[in-house]
């Protein structure tokens, strides 16, 4: 058993959870309630395995590394910070709907992981400027905080679908949309599911900073990767301030929730893929 | 004319331009993120044509990050939380200090959480002791007061907690500050040492005017590592301090990630060049001699002394970044000349007619440092963590009251519970419903909207 074959199981896992949360909310079958769960649980520890086995191959190879230094794993951890954010929302507010919106983001993140050709999946050995542990601290603090801005984008377009049908006049007992949790819930989530990832980004910032700082002797340089996290923070700085101070809810908030989460990935992703800088590392 | 009247005064303290500043900051900063920053003319001409670059320039859209309009806004964005937080710490403050045992009754009647008790068969006195074992209990310490209507208890948690927010405030202008006091007093500078040569001044980046470092800075040597697949794993220099004035001397070695600091100057391992300098060790088994030679490629060499001559006639450069190996012109004046490749810093023996000869070789290397002194990054290390601290209290971090009034009713007495939350209003509703629960529970007091 390679970690390879067990990340490829993860992503046929968390496809099974998607399936599984979009079908108990859509056929309202509660009866596969606590089915999801133990397969999100299940393929959470498949990918937790498989994480662990690539560190282990990692020093087999003689190379030894935390598996967080590339585009492939940066993309498991990804999913993994999702599915275990789920699993305790769930767990927190018993309410099974909230997978249906959260899980599929963890089956996406892992099936681009396994299936694109943009960048190598072998465990490669690790150049000098990644050699330190800020790269671990920086990696997991980031993709804490991503993974709730993923799940908090989630939420808000489950709001806006609420929202929706209950303009329509539908939303009444009955109706699908009206086993979503209540609009002032998914409203109070969304929000808490924000300020979760706020703090999480920016302690990701500080750290890849104060990590610059070690082996550039710059804590800041404004190279497009740190910019566009910057950008990313300012503008969930905006969305808190406008909740706490203006009131802000309901819709903007599910919008800001949405566009708050198309910077993320385009920090993430974009920045990579579409501009040069410093942050090459993540095309590898 | 007062704070409240000012119009510039309540601007520069609004949230609306908080929010404004909050948006053209993340907006503006996305076009230096498109348009490759800090490279000369001639690179944007071509890649964006004359008249953008004209435009570029006029913006300073090729550095704007650094540009005036571009400082102006963090300038605004910081006289905003300045002035807003001098606009509204005092009323936070008041409520972090407040006398919460003055509170009207009116008041603790329209809290958001109420819960009405009868007392059956005691006394106010008695029932205060009673309130104050179940507040105690359920971790509440309270304060009394005796007020003409009846006895008021009242206690909190985390009232600090109200500051969270300008703690984070505070720590973007402490960021801000250190950044200042980096850029003021520190530079940033590059230099390039040959292994065996010394330095005492680094050259600016940008200006590359050259900044005295008050001491030496030698390279001892420099090594690169590889992986077996050829990838670098290691860039290691040995740097040697030597500080007349001080009178010190000692040796490092500095690596990526780990660089070397002294007197507030800090050299970070960066780049590296080739020399075309060799250091040529040959050795003679036959004879016990051995001769160690400093030389330039592409040059004949003579050991004086022998009738030994040679030289580094070509290279070849490792792929993918690996090992470069180079060709070997050697001669001892006996029959034809050997040529020969080898590797970097290994010793190959060299087979003549009368003897064999071992023939090492060093490729000489510059190390590229690069050279930092920054006063301000401890500035704004605090700040980060006093951002990251401010952040947790603000959020995770509730300030909550509980009030209980207790009076003579009849021949009762009546208890009011009250309290209020400035934030997590769910988790407030369970700990109130907690402790009305145990009120409730005590045989002295019965819930009456739950009797109704």
């Amino acid at each position: 058993m390679t970690s390879s074959q067990l990340l490829g199981y993860t992503t046929f896992a968390y496809l099974a959870c998607a399936i599984l949360y979009i079908g108990l909310f859509v056929f309202r079958a509660p009866r596969l309630g606590p089915l999801a769960t133990v397969v999100t649980a299940a393929a959470w520890l498949l990918n937790t395995a498989g994480i662990g086995l690539r560190w282990q191959e990692s020093y087999q190879l003689g190379i030894g590394y935390a598996p967080l230094s590339n585009m492939y794993e940066s993309l498991v951890f990804f999913s993994w910070a999702i599915a275990i954010f789920y699993l305790v929302l769930e767990w927190k507010y018993k309410n099974r709907t909230l997978g249906a919106f959260a899980m599929p983001f963890a089956f996406l993140s892992m099936a681009y992981a396994s299936l694109s050709s943009q960048f190598g999946k072998e465990i490669k050995p690790l150049v000098p400027a990644l050699q330190s542990n800020w790269l671990i601290a920086h990696v997991i603090t980031c993709f804490v905080g991503y993974a709730a801005f993923a799940v908090a984008c989630g939420f808000g377009i489950m709001y806006l679908l609420r929202a929706r049908s209950e303009n329509k006049g539908g939303g009444k007992a009955g109706s699908l949309m009206a086993t979503l949790p209540t609009l002032k819930m998914i409203d109070d989530l969304t929000h808490k599911t924000i300020i979760f990832g706020f703090l999480w980004l920016s302690a990701g910032i500080i750290t890849g900073a104060v990590w610059a700082n070690s082996a550039w002797g710059t804590y800041w340089s404004w190279d497009p990767k740190e910019t566009w996290s910057l950008i990313t923070w300012f503008m969930y700085a905006a969305t808190l301030h406008a909740r706490f101070t203006r009131g802000w809810a309901g819709k903007r908030i599910a919008w800001l929730a949405i566009i708050g989460f198309v910077a993320v990935i385009f920090t993430y992703y974009g920045v990579n893929f579409l501009l040069s800088g410093l942050h090459s590392y993540g095309r590898g | 004319m007062s704070k409240e009247d000012n119009a510039v005064w309540r601007f520069f303290a609004s949230v609306k331009l908080a929010l404004f500043v909050l948006f053209i900051l993340a907006a503006t900063s996305i076009i230096g993120t498109l348009i490759p920053q800090g490279n000369p003319p001639d690179f944007y001409v071509q890649q964006f044509g004359p008249s953008l670059t004209r435009l570029f320039f006029l913006l300073d859209l090729h550095r704007m990050y650094s540009s005036w309009w571009f400082l102006g806004l963090l300038m605004l964005f910081s006289m905003n939380l300045i002035i807003c937080t001098i606009d509204r710490l005092p009323h936070v403050w008041h409520m972090v200090v407040a006398d919460n045992l003055a509170t009207p009754v009116e008041r603790l009647e329209k809290m958001e959480q109420r819960a009405h008790f009868a007392g059956n068969n005691t006394t106010p006195t008695a029932a205060a002791d009673i309130i104050h074992g179940v507040l105690l209990a359920n971790g509440w310490k309270a304060k009394q007061a005796e007020r003409p209507e009846g006895t008021l208890l009242f206690a909190q948690k985390r009232a600090w907690s109200r500051l969270g927010v300008y703690v984070v405030h505070l720590s973007i202008l402490v960021i801000f500050a250190g950044a200042i006091v980096g850029s003021l007093f520190g530079f940033k500078a590059g230099v390039l040492i040959p292994e065996g040569h010394s330095v005492s001044e680094v050259y600016e980046f940008g200006t590359d005017r050259p900044i005295p470092l008050g001491f030496d800075l030698r390279c001892d040597r420099f090594d690169i590592q590889f992986y077996a697949n050829g990838m670098p794993k290691k860039y290691r220099s040995e740097l040697t301090v030597n500080d007349q004035r001080q009178g010190k001397t000692f040796t490092r070695p500095i690596e990526v990630n780990d660089p070397l600091s002294y007197r507030g100057i800090t050299f970070y391992q960066s780049s590296y060049e080739p020399t075309n300098e060799f250091l040529v060790q040959i050795e003679s088994p036959a004879n016990g001699k051995k001769q160690l030679f400093r030389i330039p490629a592409g040059q004949q060499i003579s050991w004086p002394g022998t009738n030994i001559s040679f030289g580094v006639i070509n290279m070849m450069a490792g792929e993918r970044g690996g090992e470069n190996r180079f060709k070997i012109w050697f001669s001892d004046g006996k029959g034809e000349p050997t040529v020969f490749w080898m590797p970097d810093a290994v010793s190959t023996p060299i087979p003549r007619p009368d003897q064999e000869y071992l023939f090492s070789l060093k490729q000489i290397y510059a190390t590229g440092l690069q050279v930092a002194k920054d006063p301000g990054v401890w500035v704004v290390y605090i700040g980060c963590g006093l951002m990251l601290t401010g952040l947790f209290v603000a959020f995770f971090l509730s300030h909550q009251r509980i009030w209980v009034s207790i009076r003579q009713e009849g021949n009762g007495v009546h208890t009011l519970l009250c309290g209020t939350s400035n934030k997590n209003k769910i988790g407030f509703e369970r700990n109130f419903a907690q402790l009305r629960e145990a009120i409730e529970k005590h045989p002295s007091f019965t819930d009456t909207e739950a009797a109704s």
